[in-house]
């Protein structure tokens, strides 16, 4: 029986994978599998199992120590086969997406990456994703016989987990370590961001006139107890660090609310908040096009809307 | 050293618009994607740093007419050569074939020690062209670079992953692919657009690299490819300042986002 087997370097989006995949699994008459690599395998299997794989493919292998791309998918290559795997679901993290292609070249398949939604159509998977730097969606199917699918963090929602088990396998690999060698790792400047676990995101835009202002929008982020993210053009100015960037080049989020704060809305920006459950918009032309993005707008000066608005959601 | 920069030209996103959900293509210029400039800026960088390297910007032509317009961008920035490859069969191609036939040229051009992709194309952004060339290469890879200096038998990349910073290093021959932070492209003076029409440009077709048009054909299945269809609410909330703010609580609350 072909299997979907699936793969993360984040575990909680190999979850997601773990879970969805069990639901498209079951609909194709496939069966799921999960692989769990590196130092933390053990753990990680225990919690795909539990989340939704039949099997666990586990390898601590010495060659796969830092995930460099090369090895990984080469162990990945070695465990589709021994899975008999039709589809390879990677998450599309920074490392995930470098690894779909690469992956997908080994297996002489074809691949789509950052996809943000699969659905089971005609028997087969439909994979979703944004074209034309998100003016677009195409909707894709792969015709190899193996189909690599890279999908965005958080496209899966987890809901009622039937707690499993998941049979705990141990390939035999073939590995060589990677020319690649990690030499540092150094910790990040400033405080960790994570724009896509944000339940509620504020961003801010060209709209605001000068890096002193920043603390007004932090101020009503605190009120509203939202995280902060911005435009392209904030990061360019470095009035905020890159990892405060939200849309194409930057973070693609999946808040309950959104806010945006003098941000005209472009395609490059609205690409990383499409997927918010409510969106509101502040901007002081009213013909900006964020507004034909939100479900809520202001036509007004931020200047003039913050203060009266972070002393009403204080406590909300 | 030797630098490979395979580059991509693509429509110009600014000017595409939208008519009945679709993507209106025609008579929208191609320019030099966003992310291939800084690879062709990290390249130069790194012939600046090493000396004695030459830097070749390679290209597939897939839809440009004017390929060879486009890629003088590449020349007069600093490029010392350029390599095109013409043919219809790539209009159709996705990324197995387009990296089928970029690795094929850069073993025509007899390799490199380096080749230097943006991380992802302007246009499209899958990121799967630069890990398919390295694996057909057989060559290792580092994704993301955002600092790249040459060092001891190879290269030296700092990339951001996750909530850590990452200093690896890798032998030639290597595959890099950078983001927009590893550096501000060059604009090219007068002088060095005039100059680089006088520069070497060699027109390759697929049969020049032994491929046919079977070879690079597609192996994804593109269903459909239309604008979103809109399903907010846009409700503009009316009257000043402090109504504005109130309506929005209101209507935030009821959403079940704000809490009572």
């Amino acid at each position: 029986m072909a299997d979907i087997l699936v793969y993360s370097d984040s575990i909680g989006t190999a979850k997601e994978l773990a879970y969805k995949g069990r639901e498209f699994a079951a609909g194709l008459g496939m069966g799921i599998s999960a692989a769990a690599l590196g130092a933390n395998a053990d753990a990680d299997a225990a919690q795909l199992g539990a989340f939704g794989a039949d099997r666990v493919f586990v390898s601590k292998d010495a060659a796969l120590e830092g995930l460099q791309t090369d090895v990984v998918a080469d162990a990945l290559a070695q465990i589709a086969k021994e899975a008999d795997a039709a589809y390879v679901m990677i998450g599309s993290t920074r490392r995930g997406k470098e690894l779909a292609g690469r992956l997908a070249q080994k297996l002489g398949a074809g691949a789509v990456t950052d996809v943000n939604s699969v659905s089971a159509e005609n028997g087969e998977l439909v994979a979703a994703r944004f074209a034309f730097g998100g003016a677009t969606v195409a909707r894709e199917t792969v015709g190899t016989d193996v189909k690599v699918f890279a999908v965005m963090p958080k496209a899966f929602e987890i809901e009622d987990v039937a707690a499993g088990t998941g049979t705990v396998v141990t390939p035999a690999l073939s590995l060589t370590p990677s020319p690649v060698k990690l030499v540092e790792t150094k910790a990040k400047e400033g405080a960790a961001v994570n724009l896509d676990a944000a339940d509620r995101l504020v961003c801010i835009g060209r709209g605001l006139n000068a890096k002193e202002d920043l603390p007004m929008v932090e101020t009503f982020c605190a009120a509203l107890r939202a995280e902060l993210g911005c435009t392209k053009s904030l990061c360019d100015w470095e009035w905020l660090a890159e990892n405060r960037l939200v849309g194409l080049s930057g973070t693609k989020t999946k808040p309950s609310l959104y806010v945006s704060l003098g941000i005209s809305g472009q395609v490059q920006h609205t690409v990383g908040i499409s997927s918010s459950k409510i969106i509101v918009a502040v901007n002081k032309d009213d013909k900006a096009l964020i507004f034909n993005h939100a479900d809520y707008g202001i036509v007004g000066d931020i200047y003039a809307v913050l203060p009266a608005l972070t002393e009403a959601v204080k406590g909300k | 050293m030797k630098i490979i920069v395979p580059v991509k030209t693509n429509p110009d996103l600014q000017m595409v618009r939208i008519k009945n959900r679709q993507p209106v293509l025609e008579a929208v210029p191609y320019k030099l994607g966003d992310l291939d400039k800084n690879a062709v800026e990290a390249a130069l960088q790194l012939q600046a740093a090493a000396g004695d390297t030459q830097v070749i910007a390679l290209t597939l032509a897939e839809g440009n007419r004017k390929i060879k317009d486009t890629m003088k961008e590449a020349l007069a920035m600093g490029a010392d050569e350029a390599y095109i490859v013409t043919d219809d069969a790539l209009v159709g191609a996705d990324q197995a074939g387009k990296a089928l036939a970029i690795a094929k040229a850069i073993e025509m051009i007899g390799g490199a020690d380096v080749i230097i992709f943006g991380e992802g194309s302007t246009d499209n952004y899958s990121g799967q062209v630069g890990p398919r060339v390295a694996e057909l290469l057989g060559a290792p890879e580092i994704g993301y670079a955002k600092k790249l200096t040459p060092g001891g038998a190879g290269i030296q990349a700092e990339r951001s992953m996750g909530d850590a910073i990452e200093v690896l290093e890798a032998p030639f021959p290597v595959v890099i692919t950078v983001t927009s932070e590893i550096n501000e492209p060059r604009i090219p003076s007068l002088m060095n657009i005039m100059k680089a029409g006088k520069k070497p440009s060699t027109d390759w077709s697929l049969a020049d690299l032994g491929l046919d048009a079977a070879a690079v054909a597609p192996k994804n299945n593109v269903l459909s490819n239309l604008a979103e269809e809109q399903e907010r609410k846009n409700i503009m909330l009316e009257g000043d300042v402090n109504a504005q703010v109130a309506a929005l609580i209101d209507a935030l609350t009821r959403e079940g986002v704000l809490e009572a």
